[in-house]
């Protein structure tokens, strides 16, 4: 097998002093979609903002590892540039900012970092008119403010046409699944399935199985006040969605 | 301070006999006035937060152009699809740099020459709406202006391109001051834009005095932008004074990126019944710079609107003053206004002074104000970065987003991607 693109070892968080994660251990491969499932707060969110570098979060232990470089030493646009992507749970609304203008200083931020000339600005308007289409995003939107007066599904999508364009080698979802209806599901599972390659790898967080129909994943693991307390399987997540999350609770909470 | 004797101005008499004896009385009464107020203090309530001692200390020569710098000034200038383009170097109206208008139905000029060639239509109105009882920079002005530009747009003309208005001001090896006058008549239902664009020399001291008088007659539609760029040790004093006829719309659009001491006071007199105007600002200083918003709403007609937005951009030890005013005169009955001021503080030695105020005699009337004062916000510095912007382009970013809804406002498109481009230069070095 190559080299895996992350390893994490015995990760430990705090946001202002209070523990969030308590050694988290994962280990992701080129071309496998993770999925990290678990209830409210048991960490799942930090750790995805925790890897993308969000400076709220104190990292008090462990280590992360991204294509053989200590990830928690760079900073959050270093990782970007590096390939790392983090589609946010609740992606910020910046009045003023121009999607499409916004999307081009990033991935010319992106393709300078890899020695690459600024992207024409024909081929741009292409491409991301192509990407825009494929996910059922309208020319109006791309030329509004970013994220501004979009519905909940809407940020997904543009979260998803960002993921598609920027490219990235690793590329965390983080509850994209939350508040869409079953056309904004299978759009953005889409998105995902068609950048599913064998170079690239996905860790996929979400609290509910189903957006899992749709993006299979090679690994699930469960999360749970801070560690990963179970992985295994597709049929894990099945599991948990048949016996709910207090099953977990029973069994790993009266363990300890 | 408020004496005579601390004025110091050497060009004033020279001015005092110049022109026709209409021209000649008004600048007398001007001096008179300038003479009597001298400079203002921080203990006149107008100027509470605006000390200008630094100008009142300085003895300002007469400005004299320097050819060469007023050249390269030239380019960095806006370029747009202007219809008009009036040079004025130091406040003197350069023929050799403008270009006329090839359309029929306005009249671009110097001043000089508009009371030659329209002695009564200047007479009537040039020094008229801008009163300088109370103002000494606008009582200097009238007393001592060179020369200015006159623009006069026939009755139902509606222009391509805009009318731009270049002041440069080109230094000298010692402060220098000049009084750059502008009228601008639109006739009935005329329509049309106007650019004023101010520059200056980096590191020169000089003082642009300014004085805007826009009269728009019933129906017409006036835009009126104002770019203010001037050298970061410069000291820039304006005034800008509309009256808006039945049914006028006049809008300005005001965007003050430089100077270390900056002044402005916007007056706009709904003075026809239905007329509307906007008032749409951005500010931004930083380093030790200084700037000062003094805007009045005057509304003395029935059913008129107004709408005013500004927005202030504070960074370093920078320091700004919004003062907005809304009159409502007892006449002025169904007056529907509505005021924000938004700060954005970049640091925490950055100060804004934001006083919205309304003064409102009539009874049937809407009027709301608001004034704000936030600060960048980490999960959008977090959000920008996290797409692969440094944390200085994300800052930028932010700046310019900010000042974005202004911008979004003029209704000249070439000049929104200009004046963007402007507001990023500044944003990246803060």
């Amino acid at each position: 097998m190559s080299e895996p693109i992350l390893v994490v070892r015995d990760l430990r968080a705090c946001v202002n002093g209070k523990p969030i994660l308590k050694g988290v251990d994962l280990t992701v491969y080129p071309g496998q979609v993770h999925a990290i499932m678990g209830p409210n707060g048991s960490g799942k969110s930090t750790l995805a903002q925790v890897l993308a570098g969000h400076e709220i979060y104190e990292v008090t232990g462990g280590e992360a590892i991204y294509c053989g470089k200590n990830l928690l030493e760079m900073k959050p646009e270093e990782r970007a540039r590096e390939g790392v992507f983090l589609a946010f749970q609740y992606p910020v609304e910046i009045p003023g900012l121009n999607n499409m203008e916004f999307l081009r200083a990033a991935l010319n931020a992106i393709r300078k970092h890899r020695g690459l000339e600024e992207i024409d600005a024909f081929d741009f308007l292409n491409l991301v008119q192509e990407r825009a289409r494929r996910l059922g995003i309208s020319e109006e939107l791309l030329n509004r403010s970013l994220n501004v007066g979009f519905s909940g599904g809407e940020k997904k999508r543009n979260e998803i046409l960002q993921l598609s364009i920027l490219e990235p080698r690793l590329a965390i979802l983080d509850e994209t699944d939350s508040g869409l209806d079953i056309d904004a599901l299978k759009a953005v599972a889409e998105g995902v399935n068609t950048m599913r390659s064998p170079e690239r790898a996905f860790i996929v967080v979400t609290h509910y199985q189903r957006l899992l129909n749709y993006v299979v994943p090679d690994v699930v693991h469960i999360m749970y006040d801070g560690r990963i307390v179970q992985s295994g399987g597709k049929e894990l997540a099945e599991e948990l969605e048949r016996r709910g999350y207090s099953w977990l609770e029973e069994t790993v909470g009266s363990a300890r | 301070m408020k004496s005579s004797t601390t004025v110091q101005v050497p060009e004033l008499v020279a001015k005092l006999g110049e022109g026709p004896d209409w021209l000649a009385e008004r600048r007398q009464a001007a001096f008179e006035r300038f003479r009597a107020l001298g400079f203002p203090t921080t203990r006149d309530e107008a100027w509470r937060y605006t000390n200008v001692s630094p100008i009142a200390r300085t003895h300002f020569r007469s400005a004299e152009p320097d050819w060469a710098r007023a050249v390269s000034l030239l380019e960095r200038a806006w370029v747009g699809e202007s219809a008009v383009r009036l040079v004025l170097v130091d406040g003197r109206y350069v023929e050799s740099l403008s270009r006329m208008p090839q359309q029929s139905g306005v009249r671009a000029m110097s001043l000089q020459r508009a009371i030659e060639q329209n002695p009564e239509l200047v007479r009537a109105e040039l020094a008229r709406l801008a009163v300088f009882d109370n103002h000494a920079f606008t009582a200097w002005n009238t007393a001592c202006f060179a020369d200015g530009a006159v623009v006069i747009v026939e009755p139902g003309r509606v222009l391509d391109g805009a009318v731009h208005i270049l002041h440069l001001s080109t230094g000298g090896s010692e402060p220098v001051v000049s009084h750059p006058r502008v009228l601008v008549l639109a006739g009935r239902q005329s329509q049309f834009a106007v650019v004023e664009e101010y520059l200056g020399p980096d590191g020169q001291v000089y003082l642009a005095n300014a004085v805007t008088e826009i009269v728009c007659a019933d129906g017409a539609v006036v835009e009126h932008y104002k770019l203010e760029r001037e050298a970061q040790q410069a000291y820039h004093v304006a005034a800008i004074w509309a009256r808006l006829g039945r049914d006028s719309q006049f809008t300005s659009h005001l965007v003050g990126l430089g100077s270390a001491l900056s002044r402005h006071d916007v007056v706009v007199i709904l003075a026809g019944p239905g007329s509307e105007a906007v008032l749409n600002g951005l500010y931004l200083v930083d380093g030790q710079r200084h700037a000062d918003y003094q805007t009045l709403l005057h509304h003395v007609a029935p059913h008129c609107q107004s709408r005013e937005d500004y927005k202030g951009i504070l960074a370093g030890a920078g320091t700004g003053v919004f003062n907005g005013k809304i009159r409502v005169e007892p006449a002025a009955q169904k007056t529907d206004a509505i005021q924000h001021n938004k700060n954005l503080l970049l640091s925490r030695e950055a100060t804004i002074n934001t006083k919205p105020q309304l003064e409102i005699y009539a009874d049937d009337v809407r009027c709301t104000h608001g004034a704000t004062v936030g600060q960048l916000e980490e999960e959008q510095l977090f959000y920008l970065q996290s797409r692969g912007m440094s944390a200085e382009e994300a800052k930028a970013a932010l700046v310019v987003a900010f000042a974005g809804e202004v911008v979004e406002r003029f209704r000249l498109a070439p000049l929104r991607a200009a004046v963007k481009g402007y507001i990023g230069e500044v944003a990246r070095t803060l």
